[in-house]
């Protein structure tokens, strides 16, 4: 039984009313739970001494946009165990009128970053995070391009960069 | 206008906020020279302590993960060209190597000996730069001129194999754009001999230079548990004594068949990770000699017409007559060529910088719905406020170099 294997076995028995789903793509298997418990299911995959995921490869986001999925967003934890050569993957549902969800920066020195990225990319706040600005984008910036509904090209440009009007003007 | 007192900057007060005190507030970036690139890292300075660094990153975003979202599988390899553009051909392979994993694919023995060969010379490439401009920084010029003599023989060798070379554009899903040329192992033997000769000029003008190893021993250390939770991945994980190298640990393209060492160094200062590229240079030189002498003939492209083009005949037609043909429109046009299952994949090569992952969710049609790169040089560069907080100011620079932040794959 593989590392992942074991892992959703775990979350399964010990978050029984938290596991919305747990399934295998491409040969990897991965949980989908609810926001609630997420912090507390990770900080459990972080410190069980078994599984011992003590790298997080990345946190990235999904927008699930009329795809019929539980919520709209999803926060996408990519987990590795470096004892057991094994990695793991957990998506947190995030509901649209309210995208916040617990950070996960006191487990990983490498969370803040990431969670800024995806702050930044789609808009979705983390509760307690140290510093949560805007990462790759300008501060005065508006939208978030990682959203389904936000174009390619066109909305955004023109909008949210403050004109240069001249110094005799400003 | 020139007399006017400067006003000064909100971010300075709410780094200090003390007043009258003899902290400074020094820009380093995004133009300066030893950043290699657009970073700015805002820097609070006690006399010459360095008391606090915030790095500011994004000046280099072009929404690549986007971009990605509306453009077919095989479109989008042209992107990765862009993400490390010290190792292009790293990236192309990683992404292929995603969406085969994705679809269930397994590349020819011909296809996964040249892909090796290429992704190893890509490190040397890339290992060779970064020790040069390390060297560079901390005042070594030559050593920086030698790199890029060996850049630009392994350049000529791309240039020949890809046509092009910078944006090489290699790899497609299930295969290779083209096969290599004929003189193709002449050519990496060649520069093999000379490349080795240099990796060994380099190490002894460095390794043992009295002003090199001042300013790089002991300098920027970080704990492996520290480096472990910043998710720190490739030659700087292996400085801090971490034996993880993905091409040992989740072996991929008959990586297994090679007889290379996993290099690793006990120290994790600046100059251990200088130690642990040039280490890790000649254990690439072994593996690309091993590759050509086991690179076997045959098709680089899988035998499955939904996936690869058809060969084409004497005439430049697709072979396979009117059923080649269709095949051959089927896999451009709009709706009908690659299409991955519905699904979604993690998948992750060792790449001269880190880990270089692909997070890739498939509705079933032909483009990703979502692709995510998990950059190697995103997460090392988090780390470097801890590196240097409490070093001296000319610290950083070495620092800096060390971690061979490439700035299109931090910011994308």
């Amino acid at each position: 039984m593989s590392i992942a294997e074991r892992a959703v076995e775990q979350v399964k028995a010990l978050f029984p009313d938290q596991v919305l789903s747990a399934e295998v793509s491409a040969g990897q298997p991965f949980v989908c739970v609810k926001r609630e418990k997420s912090k507390d299911i990770l900080t459990y995959l972080r410190h069980d001494e078994e599984l011992s995921f003590d790298v997080c490869i990345d946190i990235t986001s999904a927008d699930y946009l009329n795809q019929g999925a539980p919520e709209r967003f999803a926060v996408v934890y990519n987990l590795l165990s470096l004892k057991n050569n094994g990695y793991f993957r957990v998506k947190v549902f995030v509901p649209e009128d309210d995208p916040t969800i617990e950070s996960v920066a006191e487990l990983w020195k490498c969370a803040p970053w990431a969670e800024r990225e995806v702050f930044d990319l789609m808009g979705i706040e983390f509760k307690n995070h140290p510093d949560l600005r805007r990462i790759l984008l300008p501060d005065y910036y508006t939208g978030h391009p990682m959203r389904k509904d936000y174009p390619l090209r066109g909305m955004g440009e023109r909008d949210n960069f403050p004109r240069y009007v001249g110094e005799e003007n400003a | 206008m020139s007399d006017a007192p400067r006003p000064a900057i909100e971010i300075e007060e709410e780094l200090s906020g003390d007043m009258g005190s003899k902290r400074m507030i020094v820009n380093f970036g995004p133009q300066h020279p030893a950043t290699h690139g657009t970073l700015r890292n805002i820097i609070e300075i006690d006399g010459e302590v360095v008391k606090k660094i915030t790095p500011e990153i994004g000046y280099l975003h072009s929404g690549f993960e986007k971009q990605s979202e509306y453009r077919t599988y095989n479109q989008i390899v042209t992107i990765t060209d862009r993400m490390n553009y010290l190792s292009p051909l790293c990236n192309n392979v990683g992404f292929a190597l995603a969406v085969e994993e994705l679809m269930g694919i397994k590349v020819t023995p011909r296809c996964a000996g040249i892909r090796v060969i290429l992704y190893e010379l890509s490190r040397i490439a890339d290992h060779i730069l970064s020790v040069g401009l390390q060297a560079m920084d901390l005042g070594a010029f030559s050593v920086m001129l030698w790199t890029f003599i060996e850049r630009e023989r392994l350049y000529d060798i791309f240039e020949a194999v890809t046509g092009a070379r910078l944006t090489t554009s290699y790899t497609r899903v299930g295969g290779l754009f083209r096969d290599v040329p004929s003189d193709f192992e002449s050519m990496v033997r060649a520069f093999m001999v000379k490349c080795d000769k240099t990796i060994g000029e380099i190490d002894e003008i460095l390794s043992s230079n009295d002003i090199f190893v001042k300013r790089t021993r002991g300098v920027g250390r970080i704990s492996a548990e520290d480096a472990i939770s910043f998710g720190l991945t490739g030659p700087l994980l292996r400085a801090c004594g971490v034996a993880r190298d993905l091409r040992k640990d989740k072996p991929c393209l008959g990586y297994e068949n090679y007889q290379f060492d996993l290099v690793t160094e006990a120290e994790g200062d600046v100059y251990a990770r200088y130690r642990v590229r040039m280490r890790e240079m000649r254990e690439s030189l072994k593996i690309v000699d091993q590759a050509l002498k086991a690179l076997p003939a045959g098709p680089i492209n899988v035998d499955d017409p939904r996936i690869s083009l058809p060969a084409k005949d004497e005439d430049n037609k697709p072979a396979g007559g009117m059923e080649g043909l269709i095949f051959h429109f089927k896999n451009y046009m709009y709706g009908h060529g690659i299409s991955p299952p519905k699904g979604e994949v993690y998948s992750s090569t060792e790449a001269p910088n880190g880990e270089l992952g692909f997070y890739i969710i498939s509705d079933g049609t032909q483009r990703p719905f979502r692709m995510r790169v998990r950059p190697p040089s995103f997460y090392n560069y988090q780390s470097f406020p801890r590196m240097c907080e409490g070093s001296m100011l000319s610290d950083i620079v070495a620092n800096m170099a060390s971690l061979n932040i490439i700035a299109g794959e931090l910011d994308r």
